[in-house]
């Protein structure tokens, strides 16, 4: 086949010029908000939108990740937890949208900024909690710390803080499933900066030319640390590099959580089919530094405000109660429900016991 | 007894584990190519045939890719053998090792195993200087892995059969001259030791290092190639009265420390043989553990016959003065007494 007959432009979103803010369907606007997504479901080829339940599980995940993230902050600049923090805040239509689609047995690996793919996971928040305290009872043991939460039970592999790493290791995972016969799948999930990484390029041709069940799902948050996509990418989108590696590349505004779930739900069956990986490219906005000591000075405070406008959360919100999924009421409760989550993680993991000394020589090797 | 090279021997240990645990595979450049060489030193010639393409499964050269999609489907439940070409082409996949493969376990509290086996084969064999390096020793830095250096037949398959099973990480470090691999894949100077291997199931167990010759007055620590060097240094030295004892640690992670530590107890003497360059090396630290835990014993210096530190040369004159031989030990061990 040659390169060029490879056209998946068909599957992908018509809105190809986002991440330009001046695209969106002006957010604030509760019509606007609704028109958006609506579109938006009718830009992927899988079409179904999930039922009122999931859709509320699905809000529930992304206050969660918000929540959570915010509260971990709070504690950090009140010097009660160490570490650095990559905090996934704006980010969180992405990992509630994809997770919604898989099985527990299903594979996620992640990045140094992986709190909003754990939760959505399923790992336990007490457990991630702990584990950012630096205790005991932390989903690693307090061995990994807030860049390799996970928890395998779940299927969420200890995230991989080397930006790029992942894409071959997901290939492996995705390679494993395939020789043992099982349909699971395994997503991979990176920033804009990991595509520039020669493991990813790596990673991403062997799981197409062995058509492995995995989705590649790229954050385009538009920074890689502080240098911006534009200054890296001499192509428009991640996506683009897909027909290079002779897989579909889609793109989704990934503030926008339906189209991240039906573009992630069409590549999974896909791939649990045996149709082989996907590159799911998901615009969106990291609306905190890249970590903690990032004073943001690279971007002004204009693009920020308008990406604040297309908070996926505020526009998923407005969509519920626009389309009368929810009450006020309900989404309330979510997220009272939410709070007293992260209330119970933060006195768990403070309550928890340090590790003991002797465990920093355990687990180097299996026994 | 049947007697063999050890790329045959190599090649049995991956057929007999491919029989026995179905989640065994081999993965690399040129392995099982139909009309190919069977990796680049003929150890998977002919697996293929009987395991088929999906077990003996041949990548783009994309050595990041062979790491990490052995590191991922060991995480998964494999047990996969990746094969990279020359041990030179460990630094292009570097991250997946020493971040990846090493790390996972331990910075998952234990949530999480790599049975992986990463087979490389390192030596001097006028390639120059980028398919020719020892590089033991930057893997026995990084905690996790484990490492190992069989210079027999007898130790290849055991070793590596071992290996496999090991829940963990292991480097499997090969000499291009021990081969003896065959045909147009053949190594010009090859030792290529035909050793002898039992019919029978065995294993050669992981951190068990081995006394190769006994002697009394100075003992010789090499592996590798130079385990032969060292043997043919101690038939010089016999005949001027010296009797060596040559030990050959066989697995470098973990390190059979007490083997080493009883000989020079022994002996008084120590010289270390390895073909990897001198600074900061694998010598060094067995002459650190020595001088730290055996100092009392010492009758002499330790001392330590390495490459220099250059790169590998192309020129054979040139590469004959960069690899340890049997007159540099020879001499190493004379200025002891």
């Amino acid at each position: 086949m040659k390169s060029s007959d490879v056209n998946f432009s068909n599957s992908r979103n018509a809105r190809d010029g986002l991440p330009n803010p001046s695209l969106s369907a002006g957010f604030g606007n509760p019509a606007g908000a609704s028109r958006d997504l609506s579109n938006s479901s009718h830009s992927t080829d899988a079409g179904e939108l999930p039922d009122a339940e999931q859709l509320t599980r699905i809000y529930h995940t992304m206050v969660m990740i918000r929540r959570f993230e915010e509260r971990v902050n709070e504690l950090y600049l009140q010097g009660r937890i160490p570490s650095t923090l990559h905090l996934y805040i704006g980010q969180e239509a992405i990992a509630a949208g994809v997770c919604a689609n898989l099985r527990q047995d299903d594979y996620v690996f992640s990045t140094h900024r992986p709190h909003g793919h754990a939760l959505a996971k399923g790992v336990a928040p007490q457990a991630i909690m702990a584990e950012l305290f630096g205790k005991a009872t932390g989903c690693c043991r307090a061995k990994g710390g807030s860049m390799h939460v996970g928890d395998v039970r779940v299927g969420m592999f200890p995230a991989i803080a080397i930006v790029g790493g992942n894409a071959p290791i997901a290939a492996g995972a995705a390679l494993a499933a395939k020789m043992q016969g099982t349909d699971r799948v395994t997503v991979s999930f990176f920033g804009d900066g990991a595509a520039n990484e020669g493991a990813w390029h790596e990673g991403l041709n062997v799981a197409a030319i062995w058509e492995l069940p995995v989705i590649y799902v790229c954050e385009n948050n538009l920074y890689a640390a502080s240098t911006s996509f534009s200054l890296t990418f001499k192509v428009k989108n991640v996506a683009d590099r897909a027909a290079a590696y002779g897989m579909p590349g889609v793109i989704v505004d990934g503030n926008d959580v339906l189209a991240v779930y039906q573009a992630s739900q069409a590549a999974i069956e896909r791939a649990r089919q045996g149709g082989g990986p996907t590159l799911i490219e998901c615009k969106t906005y990291r609306q905190c530094g890249h970590s903690r000591s990032d004073p943001r000075t690279y971007r002004t405070h204009e693009e920020e405000a308008e990406w604040k406008e297309r908070d996926p959360i505020p526009r998923f919100h407005q969509w519920l109660l626009d389309r009368g999924v929810c009450t006020a009421e309900q989404l309330d409760e979510v997220a009272l429900n939410v709070e007293q989550t992260v209330d119970e993680a933060i006195i768990f993991a403070e309550s928890s016991p340090e590790p003991q000394v002797a465990d920093l020589y355990a687990d180097v090797f299996k026994e | 007894m049947a007697k063999m090279t050890i790329a045959e021997a190599l090649r049995q240990a991956l057929r007999e584990e491919m029989r026995r645990d179905e989640r065994v595979f081999c993965i690399g450049e040129d392995i099982g190519i139909e009309g190919g060489f069977g990796g680049a030193f003929t150890v998977t010639l002919g697996l293929s045939e009987e395991f088929g393409h999906d077990r003996i499964l041949d990548t783009p050269i994309s050595e990041i890719a062979i790491a990490g999609v052995a590191i991922g489907a060991a995480m998964a439940g494999m047990r996969p053998i990746a094969d990279v070409q020359y041990g030179d082409f460990l630094f292009c996949m570097m991250d997946q090792l020493a971040n990846q493969a090493a790390k996972m376990r331990y910075m998952s509290g234990g949530q999480v195993a790599v049975p992986l086996v990463m087979r490389a084969p390192v030596g001097a064999t006028a390639r120059g200087p980028q398919h020719a390096q020892s590089l033991e020793a930057f893997f026995t830095h990084i905690p996790g892995l484990k490492v190992v250096a069989p210079a027999t037949a007898y130790d290849a398959k055991g070793l590596l059969k071992s290996a496999v099973r090991d829940d963990n990480p292991v480097i499997v470090f090969e000499h291009k001259l021990l081969y003896g691999s065959k045909g147009p894949r053949s190594e010009r100077g090859a030792l290529s030791p035909i050793g002898e291997v039992p019919e029978e199931e065995y294993l050669v167990p992981i951190g068990e290092g081995i006394v190769r010759r006994e002697g009394k007055d100075v003992t010789i620590v090499a592996k590798l190639l130079t385990v032969y060097r060292a043997l043919a240094a101690a038939e010089v030295l016999a005949r001027q009265g010296i009797e060596v004892e040559v030990i050959d640690p066989r697995t470098l992670v973990p390190l059979d420390k007490e083997l080493i530590l009883a000989s020079v107890r022994k002996t008084g003497r120590l010289v270390i043989v390895e073909e990897d360059n001198l600074t900061g090396g694998w010598a060094a630290e067995i002459a650190a553990i020595v001088a730290d835990e055996a100092f009392m014993w010492l009758d002499a210096p330790i001392k330590r016959v390495s490459a220099p530190d250059v790169p590998p040369p192309f020129a054979p004159v040139l590469e004959r003065e960069y690899v340890p031989d049997e007159e540099k030990i020879v001499a190493a061990v004379l200025s002891l007494f």
